[in-house]
C-alpha cells in the first residue's frame, strides 16, 4: 500500500490541508459545550440577556466557520482522492500494457480487470475517507478528553477510564467479527456456486435425475449460511447495547462527581452540563473511527493487490535492430532447438523444435489440441521468449530486434478473433493507420470478407460492438485476417483462424493469400488436414514435440501421426476413391 | 395529449403502489412463521427507545438537584443515579434481545426464501432457463435476497425505531416546555430539505460517473483481453492515450460527484448546530424568566441533538426500503414462475427400456409464431443408431430436447416401448437415456463424484476399466489426488477435450438403456475422437442411440441417417443409400473435401 502513496505527490497541498481543515472544524465543535456552559453559568445566573445573545451569535459563528472549513476540507480530500485514483489507473493500465504475456497469464485477465476497476475505486474511497476522518475522529475523542481536563481534572479522569474501555469493546467486537464475516462470505459463495451450477447444468442434473440430491446439498449449505450469519449477528449485536451502557456509566459517574464537586463549590452546573456533552460526543466518533479502520484495512488490501501488479516489472528487454530487413537472408524464420516453458518449474510446452522456413514459403502446422501449435507461432513475434534455443527472423535472433520493428513486419491472426468497439474501418486501420479505402478493399477481398461487409449497412462504416458481438464467428475471423493483411506484412501467421469458415471459403482464402507478394512467408496453423495439405512444409506437433516435418506426400508415406490425423478426417475408402 | 400522459403516469404509479403492496403481503407471509420474533422485536424497540429518551430527562433532573456550593440534594441525586442505572441495564438487555430477534427473523426469512427459490430452479421448465441469462437468475437468489435482508428487515426496524424516537422526543420535549419544542420542530425540516436538495443534485452526477466508469471498464476489458492484438499491431501508445482521455474525464466527474455528495454531513451538522443554538437561546431566556430549570435546559439540549438524527436516517431508510421491496419482488417473481407440468398421478416408472422409440405426427415450436417442427414421424427399432444431420437451426438439438422431455411437444406424441412419454415419470424417462452434450458440464466435487454420478455404486475396477476405455485414466492418474482430485466449478483446470471425455465416461458408467450424443465430439480433435470412437461403438452396441454431429465422418456407420432442414426430414437412409441418391446429404458430405482439390 505504501508505495502507492507516491501517486498522492501531485496533491501534497490538498492531502495536508484537508485533514487540517477537518481538525479545525472539529475544534470548533469542541468549543460549543464550553460556550453553552458560559451561557448557563454567566448568562442565566446573572440574568444577562445581551450576554446570552452574544454567546449564541458566537455559536452561530462557530457553526458557519465550521461549515466553511469542513466544505474546504471535503473539496481538498475529494480532489486529492480522485486525482490519486486517476493517476493509479493510468500507471496501472500502462504497466499492464507493457507486460509480457507470461506476466499477463500469471495474473489472469480477470484479475487484472478487477484490480483496475473495483480495487482502484476502493483505494480511492479509502484515501478520501482517510483524509476526511482519520484525524478528525481521534481528534474529537481526545479533544473531548482534553477539554474535560480544562474544566476539571478529577472529573476528567472518568474520561481517561471510559475511552480505553469503549475502544476495547468497539475494536474487540470488530476484530472478532471480521474473520467470522469472511466465513459467512465463504458460505455465501458456496450457495452461489450451487445456484449457478444448477442453472448451467440443468440438463445434465435432470438427465441423471439428481434434483433431490442437489436440493439436499443446497438446503444444507443454506442452513450453514444461516447459522454462520446468526452467530456473527449475536456477537455484533452486542456492540450497541454494550457501548450504550458504558457511555451511560460514564454519565452516571459524571453526575456523581458533579454532585460532589458542585457541593464543594469547585464546579458549576454549566460545567457539569458541558462534561456530559463531551461524553456523548465521544461515542459517535469512536464508532465512526472503528468503521473507518475497517474501510481502510479493506482499501489497504486492495492497495496491496494493486501494488503486486505494479511490482511486476516488464521483463522483456528490447534489442537494438530497428527493422526487419527482408534482403538480409533467404531464411525467413528459423527455430534452432527451441524449448518453451511458460513457468519456470512447469513442463515444456515446446521441446527441442528445429526447422527452417524459407522466404516465400507456406508452412503448415498441424496437431491435436494442446500439442503446442499456438505456442510455436507465438514465439515468432516474440510474444514469449524461448526458454532454450533461438528463434531467428531474417537472420537475427528475435531478441536482437526492437519489438516494435519486429512486430511491424509480422501479421498474426490469433485463434480468438478479437475485435474492438468502433467501425469496421477503425478496426482495419489498426493494421495501417493511414490505410486508404483501396487498401481496405483489397484486404477485405483477400480475406473473403468483402461480400458480407458490402452487405452491412454503411459497409466499412458499420459499427462493431464490444468484442465484435454483432458479427458471427466466421465474420469476425475474416475481419481479423483482413486487419493483419492491412499491415502488408512480410510474415503472415494464421493461428487456427479460419476454423469457423466452411471448407470452400477456407480454400479460397488460402488461394488469395498465395496470390499476395512472392516474398510473403505464411504460417498456417490448423486442425484440419485439408488446410495444410498443400503447404511447402508441414510441421506435425504432438505434445510439444515436433514429430514430423515435410510435405504432405512425404508425411503420408512415413509419418504415423500425420496419417492418423489425415485418416480421422478423410476415411480411407474416401481418400482412395479420389486417388 | 398532456392529460393523457398524466393519466398514464398516475395509473402507472397506482400499479407500482399495488405491486409494492402485493410484495409486502408476500413478505409478511414469510415472516408469519416468525411472528413471535417480530412482535417481540417491536415491543423491545418501544422499551429501548422510551428508556433511552428517559435518561436525558433524568440527567436534567439530577442537574437541578445540584443547585450550588453546599446545596446539593444528594438524596435526590442518588435516587436518580439508581434510576438511571436500572434503566440503562434494561435498555442494554432489551436492545440486545431486539437485535437477536431481528437477526433470527431476518436470516430465517431469507433462508426460507432462498430455499424456495432454489427448489423452483430445480423444477423450472427449460423454456424459462434457456431464455433467461443464468447470471440474472443467480443474482435473484443471491444478491437480491441479500439486499432484501439488509434493506427491508433492517430498514423496517430502523424506520420503526426512528418514528418512535421522533414521537417520543416530541412527547418528552412537550412535557418539559412546549414553546421551545415549537422552535425545534420549526427548524428541523431545514435539515431534511438540505439533505434532499444535495442528494437530488448529486444523483445525476453519480449517474454520469457510473456511465463513464462503464465506458472505461469497457476499454479496460477490451484492451486487456485483446492485449496480444494490441502488441501485434504496436498500438500500445494509442491505446494508452485513448484510455487517458476517458480517465481524465472520469477524474473531473468523480471530483464533482465526490465533493458534492460529501457536503451532506457538514450541512446537516450546521443545521443541527442552528437547532442547538436556538434551543440554547430560547431555553436561556426561559430560564431567566423562571419558566425552565437549568437541568431541563440540559435535557433539551441533548434532545435537540438527537431529534434531527432519525430524520436524516429515515430519508435514507425510505429509499432503501423501496429498493428492498424491488429486490424482494424480483425473488418472488422467480419463485412464482410456473414449474414444469408435474408428472401424471398414475405415471408409470419403467426401470429398463428395450429402445423402441416412436415419434408420431409431432409439432413443436419454441414461440407460437415460428413453427419449427411439423408433422414429424419416426420409428426406431431397438438397438438402431439414428444420426441426425443438417444445417444450423434445422431442429437437431430441438429433437433431443423433445426426446428427453426438456420441452413438451405441441401436438402428436412420443412413445418408448409403446408407452407415451407423457404417461411415465420424467425421472424414469431421463434415466433411460445417457446423454452427452456439446457443452460440457462438470459439477464442483471430486472426479470420482463426477464420473460416477449416474451410478454411484459402481465398483472401483469397473470405474477404472471404463476410464481407460475413455482415455481419461492416464491424465487422472497424473493428478495429485488421482480420482479424488477436486474439479473446480466447470472443470476449468481441464482442457475442453478432457472435460468432454469425462462427460463421456460419466454416461458410460451409468449404463443407460438408450443414448443421446449431441455434438459430443466436436471439441475433441479428430485423432483423439477416432480413438474413443471404439468406446462409443461399444457403448452404442445394442442400444438405441441418437447422434447429432456436424463432422459427417463420425456418423457414417449409423443405421438411419436423418437429414433435417427447417424442421422436416428431407432425406432418410443409411450412408450408402444417401450417397447414391446424390441429394442434400451427398452435397453436404462432399463439401468437406472441397478444400482438398485446391
Amino acid at each position: 500500500m505504501k508505495s502507492l502513496l507516491v501517486y498522492l505527490k501531485d496533491y501534497k497541498k490538498e492531502s495536508i490541508l484537508a485533514p487540517i481543515f477537518k481538525m479545525l472544524e472539529a475544534s470548533f465543535e469542541l468549543i460549543v459545550p464550553l460556550v453553552m456552559a458560559a451561557v448557563i453559568d454567566v448568562g442565566i445566573k446573572n440574568e444577562d440577556g445581551p450576554y446570552i445573545v452574544k454567546m449564541c451569535l458566537i455559536l452561530i459563528l462557530l457553526g458557519i466557520v465550521g461549515l466553511m472549513s469542513s466544505v474546504t476540507a471535503q473539496y481538498f480530500a475529494a480532489k486529492a482522492a480522485t486525482g490519486f485514483g486517476t493517476k493509479v489507473r493510468h500507471v496501472l493500465f500502462k504497466r499492464i500494457q507493457e507486460f509480457t504475456f507470461s506476466q499477463t497469464d500469471r495474473f489472469g485477465t480477470d484479475t487484472l480487470i478487477t484490480r483496475m476497476t473495483s480495487d482502484v475505486n476502493q483505494v480511492q474511497n479509502g484515501v478520501n475517507m482517510t483524509l476526511r476522518l482519520f484525524l478528525r475522529s481521534p481528534f474529537v475523542v481526545f479533544g473531548a478528553m482534553f477539554m474535560a481536563f480544562s474544566v476539571d481534572f478529577k472529573a476528567a479522569l472518568i474520561f481517561v477510564v471510559t475511552i480505553p474501555v469503549l475502544a476495547i469493546v468497539v475494536f474487540g467486537i470488530m476484530l472478532i467479527t471480521i474473520p467470522l464475516y469472511k466465513k459467512v462470505q465463504a458460505n455465501l459463495d458456496k450457495i452461489m456456486t450451487g445456484t449457478r451450477e444448477n442453472l448451467t447444468g440443468a440438463r445434465v442434473i435432470r438427465a441423471f435425475g439428481k434434483e433431490k440430491d442437489e436440493e439436499r446439498t443446497f438446503l444444507a449449505n443454506n442452513e450453514a449460511l444461516d447459522t454462520a450469519q446468526r452467530f456473527v449477528g449475536r456477537i455484533s449485536g452486542l456492540m450497541n447495547p454494550l457501548t450504550y451502557i458504558l457511555i451511560n456509566l460514564g454519565t452516571v459517574a459524571i453526575i456523581y462527581q458533579g454532585a460532589v464537586r458542585i457541593n464543594l463549590g469547585i464546579l458549576t452546573s454549566g460545567q457539569v452540563i458541558a462534561l456530559l456533552n463531551y461524553m456523548s460526543q465521544i461515542l459517535v466518533e469512536l464508532i465512526k473511527l472503528a468503521n473507518l479502520i475497517i474501510q481502510i484495512t479493506k482499501a489497504a488490501a486492495c492497495g496491496d493487490r494493486i501494488e503486486d501488479v505494479l511490482k511486476e516489472k516488464p521483463n522483456m528487454k528490447d534489442g537494438n535492430i530497428e527493422n526487419v530487413s527482408v534482403d538480409n537472408s533467404d531464411v525467413a524464420v528459423e527455430f534452432d532447438n527451441v524449448s518453451l516453458r511458460y513457468e519456470e518449474n512447469a513442463g515444456c510446452a515446446l521441446e527441442n523444435i528445429s526447422f527452417v522456413a524459407k522466404k516465400g514459403q507456406t508452412i503448415g502446422i498441424i496437431g491435436g489440441t494442446g500439442s503446442g501449435k499456438s505456442s510455436l507461432v507465438n514465439l515468432i513475434p516474440r510474444f514469449y521468449d524461448a526458454s532454450e534455443g533461438q528463434v531467428k527472423v531474417y537472420g537475427n535472433d528475435v531478441r536482437e530486434y526492437k519489438a516494435r520493428g519486429l512486430r511491424d513486419s509480422i501479421g498474426i491472426v490469433l485463434q480468438k478473433a478479437e475485435l474492438f468497439k468502433g467501425t469496421i474501418a477503425d478496426n482495419l486501420r489498426w493494421g495501417k493507420e493511414d490505410g486508404t479505402p483501396e487498401d481496405m478493399d483489397k484486404a477485405l477481398e483477400i480475406s473473403q470478407a468483402k461480400e458480407y461487409v458490402s452487405n452491412k449497412p454503411g459497409q466499412t462504416e458499420y459499427g462493431i460492438e464490444q468484442n465484435g458481438r454483432n458479427l458471427s464467428g466466421g465474420q469476425k475471423q475474416r475481419l481479423t485476417i483482413a486487419r493483419a493483411i492491412m499491415k502488408d506484412p512480410e510474415i503472415l501467421i494464421l493461428d487456427d483462424s479460419a476454423s469457423a469458415l466452411d471448407f470452400a471459403t477456407d480454400a479460397k482464402l488460402r488461394m488469395a493469400i498465395r496470390s499476395m507478394k512472392d516474398s510473403l512467408t505464411t504460417f498456417i496453423v490448423s486442425q484440419r488436414a485439408a488446410s495444410v495439405q498443400y503447404a511447402d512444409m508441414i510441421l506435425v506437433l504432438d505434445e510439444g514435440k515436433l514429430v514430423g516435418k515435410g510435405t504432405h506426400d512425404q508425411l503420408m508415406k512415413d509419418n504415423e501421426i500425420y496419417q492418423e490425423i489425415y485418416y480421422s478426417q478423410f476415411p480411407k475408402e474416401e481418400a482412395n476413391d479420389e486417388q | 395529449m398532456m392529460s393523457n400522459n398524466q393519466k398514464n403516469n398516475s395509473s402507472q404509479n397506482r400499479n407500482k403502489n399495488n405491486n409494492q403492496r402485493e410484495t409486502l403481503k408476500k413478505v409478511f407471509k414469510y415472516i408469519g412463521k416468525y411472528k413471535f420474533y417480530l412482535y417481540a422485536s417491536l415491543v423491545l424497540a418501544v422499551i429501548t427507545v422510551v428508556l433511552t429518551l428517559y435518561v436525558p430527562k433524568l440527567t436534567g433532573e439530577a442537574v437541578d438537584y445540584m443547585i450550588g456550593k453546599g446545596k446539593v440534594d444528594f438524596k435526590g441525586v442518588y435516587k436518580i443515579i439508581t434510576t438511571i442505572l436500572v434503566s440503562i441495564s434494561i435498555t442494554g438487555v432489551a436492545q440486545w434481545l431486539m437485535n437477536l430477534c431481528n437477526n433470527k427473523m431476518t436470516y430465517h426469512v431469507v433462508r426460507d426464501i432462498r430455499n424456495d427459490a432454489f427448489k423452483k430452479i430445480e423444477t423450472l421448465p427449460f423454456k424459462y432457463i434457456d431464455s433467461h441469462p443464468y447470471g440474472e437468475i443467480e443474482s435473484r437468489v443471491i444478491a437480491d435476497a441479500d439486499q432484501f435482508a439488509d434493506g427491508l428487515l433492517m430498514g423496517f426496524t430502523q424506520l420503526f425505531t426512528g418514528v418512535i424516537t421522533i414521537l417520543g422526543t416530541l412527547c418528552f420535549m412537550l412535557s418539559v416546555n412546549p414553546i421551545i419544542t415549537l422552535v425545534v420542530v420549526a427548524i428541523t425540516p431545514l435539515s431534511f430539505f438540505v439533505a434532499g436538495f444535495i442528494s437530488k443534485r448529486t444523483f445525476s452526477m453519480f449517474k454520469k460517473q457510473s456511465e463513464i466508469r462503464g465506458v472505461q471498464t469497457g476499454i479496460i476489458n477490451e484492451m486487456i483481453e485483446g492485449q496480444k492484438v494490441v502488441k501485434a499491431f504496436n498500438r500500445k501508445d494509442i491505446v494508452i492515450a485513448d484510455f487517458d482521455e476517458v480517465n481524465e474525464e472520469l477524474q473531473k466527474v468523480s471530483l464533482r460527484a465526490t465533493f458534492f455528495s460529501s457536503l451532506t454531513n457538514p450541512s446537516t451538522r450546521f443545521i443541527n448546530s442552528l437547532v442547538y443554538t436556538s434551543v440554547g437561546i430560547a431555553g436561556a431566556f426561559a430560564a431567566i424568566s423562571g419558566r425552565l430549570t437549568v437541568g431541563s435546559l440540559s435535557s433539551f439540549l441533548s434532545y435537540a441533538n438527537q431529534y434531527t438524527k432519525p430524520f436524516n436516517e429515515i430519508s435514507g431508510v425510505v429509499t432503501e426500503l423501496q429498493n428492498a421491496i424491488a429486490c424482494a419482488a424480483r425473488v418472488f417473481e422467480l419463485i412464482e414462475e410456473d414449474s414444469e407440468i408435474p408428472d401424471k398421478a398414475d405415471a408409470v416408472e419403467p426401470e429398463k427400456f428395450e429402445g423402441h422409440v416412436e415419434l408420431n405426427d409431432i409439432d413443436f415450436s419454441y414461440v407460437p409464431e415460428q413453427r419449427l417442427i411439423e408433422n414429424f414421424n419416426l420409428k426406431v427399432k431397438p438397438g438402431q443408431n439414428v444420426a441426425i444431420v443438417g444445417p444450423t437451426g434445422c431442429g437437431k438439438t430441438t429433437l433431443i430436447n423433445l426426446l428427453m422431455r426438456f420441452y413438451d411437444v405441441t401436438a402428436g406424441h412420443i412413445s418408448i416401448d409403446g408407452i407415451k412419454i407423457k404417461d411415465m415419470t420424467r425421472h424414469s424417462l431421463r434415466n433411460g437415456y445417457g446423454m452427452v452434450l456439446q457443452e460440457t458440464w462438470l459439477k464442483s466435487g471430486t472426479i470420482r463424484e463426477n464420473i460416477t454420478m449416474g451410478n454411484p455404486d459402481i465398483s472401483e475396477e469397473e470405474m477404472i476399466k471404463i476410464a481407460k476405455i475413455c482415455h481419461i485414466d492416464t491424465f487422472i492418474k497424473r493428478l495429485p489426488d488421482g480420482y479424488d482430485s477436486y474439479v473446480s466449478e466447470n472443470g476449468e483446470d481441464f482442457s475442453q477435450g478432457q472435460r468432454q471425455l469425462l462427460c463421456i465416461a460419466r454416461v458410460m458408467m451409468s449404463k443407460p438403456s438408450m443414448l443421446i450424443l449431441d455434438e459430443a465430439t466436436s471439441s475433441i480433435d479428430t485423432r483423439t475422437e477416432l480413438k474413443i470412437q471404439e468406446a462409443f461403438d461399444k457403448l452404442m452396441e445394442g442400444r438405441t442411440s441418437f447422434i447429432v454431429a456436424h463432422r459427417l465422418s463420425t456418423i457414417r456407420n449409423a443405421d438411419i441417417i436423418l437429414v433435417m432442414k427447417d424442421g422436416h426430414i428431407i432425406e432418410k437412409g443409411n450412408h450408402k443409400a444417401l450417397m447414391e441418391a446424390k441429394g442434400f446429404y451427398y452435397n453436404l458430405y462432399q463439401s468437406q473435401f472441397m478444400g482438398r482439390s485446391i
